[in-house]
């Protein structure tokens, strides 16, 4: 239970006076450790701010290292310096008062129309823009001088430079009222507090040093810069009191102001980046907060967490899409809090006394005391086992853990799956989860994390089980879809002539999980739809169009006619199924209609070979004997440019127009080879079964394998980049033929030229090369999209709203209907217009 | 089924994340879209789609890469092939450079324009006219010797002469301003006009065009010209187009809801640290997305308040998210302080 929340933050600046109240020390000494490594009174790693060593004592709390939390200390600056990630902020205040009497320079007059007309945010810009063209002081009627800010800290008046204990002094004389008009707040933000005269220095578990191998040991780089700090600061001390002269005092001010600068942030503009002494830029406040690596990003928008696991994944079609397997090694490392009830407390004492697998690794006392279960401890817990202890299980079968593959790019990239512990060392799934994760096994890793509480316990099963993610809410039609072989495999079992002996029957059926034999309807064999039917719930009804032409007809749960393919196994079936009788009933239908699948397409034989690719001799010359013509089309175009007789196509250049055409008629030869080859190849060869029932590849992949590759391209044109005039030495200067400009006449099955080679490298590289560009820019895009989007949420009365309220939409979606549950598209779906 | 039990079955769920869930629609194919531009029939080439346009709407630029319309024409000129094509000549912008050569002699301080004769009838101008136009733009003395003007221009450097060059070449002889390239084309049952470059308020008041039926696909000047409703549908629209190009598949409701995010404001907002999310009220949401340090400053000095109303900030300091389960609160009567007060 929520014992206590966090209501609100509020930032404002440290005043100087609270800097040293809050300070536990302050610090003298600019250097960390004595001769004998241990913490110097006074110094940077005062033993009053904490500790980092072992064995050492907090001297403000007495805590050691994790449990003192540490504690401010400060330095005393000899002079002012300016916060510099401030200037700006100072500058803007300094110019828009008056240097004599410090009000702003905007009348009383003008100020109450405008404060009585504006808003807060409003007024604050219209009076600085007031005050950009007052030049006399309408209060004093004193002159105002030009102010001007040399980044990042020095200011100058005229040509004179301020030093910082006037801008300090002007700073604090502008009064309240005045500063409220330039919208800060003076009770939490006196700008005289934006020059430091305490500098706060975090205690040293903010910076904690560490220790080399060799025993050496090495400062954090705030570390080395506080030092900078108050060696300066010391040397400005020391001068000073000796009386120097102004020069050489400035000279180290300006010296403490750019320690000061960089200790802040060392990635300032127009200052050179403070340097350890290998040359690397130091890492001070600034670039510790900033940026993807930064503290907001890397710690606070994302946390690292215990109870997850991370390896190798594998497929295994054998389990169910709910499961994931889990290795015996890290099922023992993962545990399962259980909190012992009086209903549980039996079954809790037999598991502590257990030696096999789910073992109790610790048991917690209601007073929170965690103890570890021993082999001799054992009888003396279970004697002492209440109710209101909790006990920490190791992970075991039936467990619900949440299962996650990175790039997490929408939210079934994270599902709850059951756990079952399995022999090996990889995570397991089923193949077709593959699909919303976009895993594949070339050695993904996948990461398993198991929920610590009973409410997430819940709420992972009932939002998050793969089951109930069958829809993709993208679209609302099936994600988690068999696919592939499993798409060829229901083509065989579904096919009007597959039949089955009873003994092959009875292994399917037992194989899905059925034990009721149907009765059989070829003769003595059961027909592959008949057996396909059992796995279809009673209730369903469906007529579809298939791929093949066929009409597939299914009427309460058997299937008529029709052969399955991918558009009726992927989607159609799957999503009646689940919108009639539940995603439960979807997901055993899943479960063994891929297994049944696999079965038969294990039994048939699967394969292509080269033969597959193989075309007769007339077919190739008919191949040929298009390529010359549409080559020679492509000359003639050539001929028809450099003779100026050209069509010219409305809005082209000449040039643009012989490209477009040519484009064109290489096209038209690449899909009437496409026609020859689809001629002389049928449904008997298994790389054009595979593309009409839509398990894998194209009508396209075959051509190019056995017919030819045809056009390559970059930039979405023909081949044009090379030498001059010429994409290669082989050709004549000003060449524009086909084969001069990339296109590839032989097939994959032939070899390609070296000249084709090359071409067709050309293009593979730029896909390449866009691939990576692609993801980098998609990934920002996406970035910006879900801050953007993130707190948008439906509400009671179905309206969109964002975090503070504001009503982005009356009603989600202007119909209030969610796209994961929407049936039949087009129907419920309301026109972008509103109502 | 019953209309009205379908309708509750299909109905969202109160608490949904339904913003995320639209940013994780739209962005998660972005990876599967291609970069290629696209070639639109003779207006211009090489216009953005895919992932770039995409990016380009929802960054809302002021202008997109390659502006367009499509210019629907009245009942008079959408079926006269003819009569269009006179409306889609005189809507293109001619400049004088683009019916000239011209040329700088910095020697004698002369601007010599050779004007294309046959385009100057192809295009039905007056010559007279063009002589009046430079003269205009800042010459002394323009002289007409046959085709060729010779044009002194006020001043004496280089910089002058060069200043009033580039004035003769972005002169602008007729049409609209901004469209560079125009051609007919053939709708379903009537002619359209598509042009390249996009200036809504001068084409919808061209006559012959149906000024109810303009589009640019520059939203920002859909914004200006129409308002926030019609910038709204643009956006839904432009995306659609973009994705179903690629052929993906989308449900409307995610891009309804970023339009809608985009235009809440009453004005079109780029989803981005300069539109959407740089004026989110969390502070701590700004801080974490990005100008870290920015953000803090300024709510220090400011002395501001983070209510913690958003995801990311209840994220950061470790409470309960405001999205699904973590929106409902449960209120109960705790029941040692009933037995405590009853038996007071």
């Amino acid at each position: 239970m929520i014992e206590k929340m966090i209501k609100e933050v509020k930032f404002s600046l440290f005043s100087p006076e609270m800097i040293r109240k809050m300070s536990a020390a302050k610090i003298t000494v600019p250097d960390t450790y004595n001769e004998d490594g241990y913490p110097i009174d006074g110094g940077l790693v005062d033993q009053r701010m904490g500790v980092t060593d072992p064995g050492l004592k907090c001297k403000t709390c007495g805590g050691k290292i994790r449990t003192c939390p540490g504690h401010f200390t400060h330095i005393e600056l000899v002079r002012p310096v300016i916060h510099p990630e401030f200037s700006k902020v100072i500058y803007i205040l300094i110019k828009s008062t008056c240097r004599s009497c410090k009000r702003v320079l905007v009348s009383k007059k003008q100020i109450d129309s405008i404060t009585q007309a504006l808003t807060q945010e409003e007024m604050v810009e219209e009076i600085l823009e007031k005050t950009k063209k007052v030049s006399v002081c309408p209060y004093c009627g004193e002159k105002q001088p030009e102010i001007k800010l040399e980044k990042p800290t020095t200011f100058y008046e005229a040509a004179r430079m301020l030093l910082p204990t006037e801008i300090q002094d002007s700073l604090s004389k502008i009064p309240d009222d005045d500063l409220r008009l330039l919208g800060l707040d003076p009770q939490f933000a006196k700008p005289a507090w934006m020059v430091l005269t305490a500098l706060i220095v975090p205690p040293v578990t903010v910076r904690p040093s560490i220790t080399l191998e060799t025993g050496e040991r090495s400062e954090d780089d705030l570390t080395h810069k506080l030092v900078d700090i108050m060696r300066i600061n010391q040397r400005l001390e020391a001068n000073i009191n000796a009386g120097a002269p102004q020069l050489i005092i400035e000279d180290l001010w300006e010296l403490l102001q750019y320690h000061v600068t960089t200790y802040f942030n060392n990635e300032t503009a127009n200052i050179p980046p403070a340097r350890h002494r290998s040359g690397r830029p130091l890492k001070t406040l600034s670039q510790r907060l900033k940026g993807k690596e930064g503290r907001f990003r890397y710690n606070l928008s994302g946390k690292r967490v215990n109870f997850s696991a991370r390896t190798v994944i594998s497929p295994d079609p054998n389990i169910s899409i709910n499961d994931v397997g889990v290795p015996q090694k890290i099922a023992e490392e993962l545990t399962v809090p259980i909190r012992v009830t009086d209903w549980n407390l039996e079954q809790c004492k037999k598991l502590i006394l257990s030696n096999d697998h789910p073992q109790v690794v610790y048991v917690i006392r209601p007073d929170g005391k965690r103890k570890k279960i021993t082999d001799k401890g054992k009888e003396e817990i279970i004697q002492s086992l209440t109710p209101g202890f909790m006990i920490e299980r190791q992970l075991t079968d039936g467990d619900v853990v949440l299962f996650n593959r990175q790039p997490s790019l929408h939210r079934i990239s994270i599902m709850a799956h059951t756990a079952r512990i399995l022999p090996g060392k990889s995570f397991r799934l089923n193949l077709i989860v593959t699909n919303p994760y976009n895993a594949d096994f070339d050695g993904d890793e996948m990461n398993l994390h198991v929920p610590q509480t009973e409410e997430a316990r819940v709420e992972a099963e009932v939002l998050m089980k793969v089951e109930d993610q069958i829809i993709s809410p993208r679209h609302g039609h099936s994600i988690i879809r068999p696919q592939e072989d499993y798409v060829s495999g229901v083509y065989f079992l579904t096919k009007k002539d597959s039949k089955f002996t009873k003994a092959e029957a009875c292994q399917m059926l037992s194989i899905a999980g059925i034990t009721r034999l149907p009765k059989a309807d070829r003769g003595d064999k059961y027909s592959g739809r008949l057996l396909f039917s059992q796995l279809l719930p009673k209730t369903l009804n469906l007529s579809i169009k298939s791929k093949l032409g066929e009409e597939i007809v299914i009427k309460n749960g058997e299937l008529l006619s029709g052969t399955i393919e991918s558009k009726a196994f992927e989607s159609e079936i799957v999503e009646k199924i689940l919108h009639e009788s539940g995603s439960e009933n979807a997901r055993k239908f899943l479960d063994t209609a891929t297994r049944l699948a696999l079965f038969v397409i294990t039994r048939h034989g699967f394969s292509v070979d080269l033969s597959n690719y193989a075309l007769p001799k007339d077919a190739l010359e008919k191949i040929s004997h298009v390529q010359k013509n549409s080559k020679r089309e492509v000359d003639s175009l050539v001929l028809q440019y450099k003779h100026k007789t050209l069509q010219r196509l409305p809005g082209r250049t000449f040039r643009e127009t012989l490209e477009e055409k040519s484009m064109e008629v290489l096209a038209k030869s690449r899909d009437l080879c496409g026609k020859v080859v689809a001629e002389y190849f049928g449904m008997e060869n298994t790389s054009i079964i595979m593309a009409t029932i839509g398990a894998r590849g194209s009508l396209l992949n075959a051509i190019q394998m056995s017919g030819l590759v045809a056009q390559q391209a970059v930039r979405g044109k023909r081949i044009s980049r090379g030498y001059r005039n010429r994409t290669l030495p082989h050709f004549r200067k000003g060449d524009l033929g086909a084969e001069a400009r990339g296109f590839v006449i032989s097939s994959f099955r032939q070899g390609l030229t070296p000249v084709e080679y090359f071409f067709h490298s050309m293009g593979g590289r730029e896909s390449l090369v866009n691939t990576a560009i692609r993801t980098a820019r998609s990934g920002y895009m996406q970035r910006r999209l879900i801050n953007a989007l993130q707190d948008m949420v439906t509400h009671k009365d179905l309206s969109v709203r964002d975090a503070r309220g504001i009503i982005l939409q009356f009603k989600y979606g202007g119909d209030g209907l969610d796209p994961m549950k929407v049936i039949a598209k087009g129907e419920a779906v309301a026109g972008p217009e509103r109502e | 089924m019953a209309k009205q039990t379908s309708d509750e079955k299909m109905r969202i769920i109160p608490g949904e994340a339904v913003g995320i869930v639209a940013a994780q629609s739209i962005g998660e194919p972005g990876t599967q879209m291609t970069m290629r531009t696209f070639h639109y029939a003779g207006v211009a080439e090489q216009v953005p789609t895919g992932l770039p346009r995409l990016i380009e709407i929802v960054d809302a630029r002021r202008t997109p890469k390659k502006p367009m319309m499509d210019v629907s024409l009245d009942k008079d000129h959408a079926k006269d092939e003819k009569k269009a094509s006179i409306v889609a000549d005189e809507i293109e912008e001619i400049t004088l450079v683009k019916i000239s050569s011209i040329e700088e002699d910095f020697s004698k301080k002369l601007i010599h324009i050779k004007i294309d004769k046959r385009l100057l009838s192809d295009e039905r101008l007056d010559i007279e006219e063009i002589r009046k136009k430079i003269k205009a733009t800042g010459a002394e003395r323009v002289e007409l010797n046959g085709t060729v003007f010779t044009v002194k221009p006020k001043g004496d450097t280089l910089r002058s002469i060069r200043r009033v060059t580039n004035k003769i070449k972005e002169l602008r002889l007729k049409g609209t301003k901004g469209i560079s390239r125009s051609v007919v084309l053939k709708d379903k049952n009537e002619l359209f006009v598509r042009t390249g470059g996009s200036n809504m308020i001068e084409v919808m008041n061209w006559p012959g065009v149906d000024s109810s039926r303009c589009y640019t696909n520059d939203i920002k000047e859909i914004e200006k010209v129409l308002g926030i409703e019609a910038a709204r549908n643009a956006i839904i629209r432009e995306v659609n187009q973009v994705l179903d190009m690629q052929n993906l598949d989308v449900d409307i409701r995610h891009i309804m809801l970023l339009a809608d995010a985009m235009c809440m404001d009453g004005e079109v907002k780029s989803v981005g640290r300069h539109g959407l999310s740089g004026e989110k009220a969390g502070i701590l949401a700004r801080a974490a997305f990005e100008e870290t340090i920015k953000h803090l400053i300024t709510a220090a000095v400011k002395g501001e308040v983070d209510q913690l109303i958003g995801v990311t900030e209840n994220i950061i300091i470790g409470q309960i998210v405001p999205l699904g389960t973590g929106l409902v609160n449960l209120k109960m009567k705790r029941l040692d302080k009933l037995i405590k007060a009853k038996s007071e």
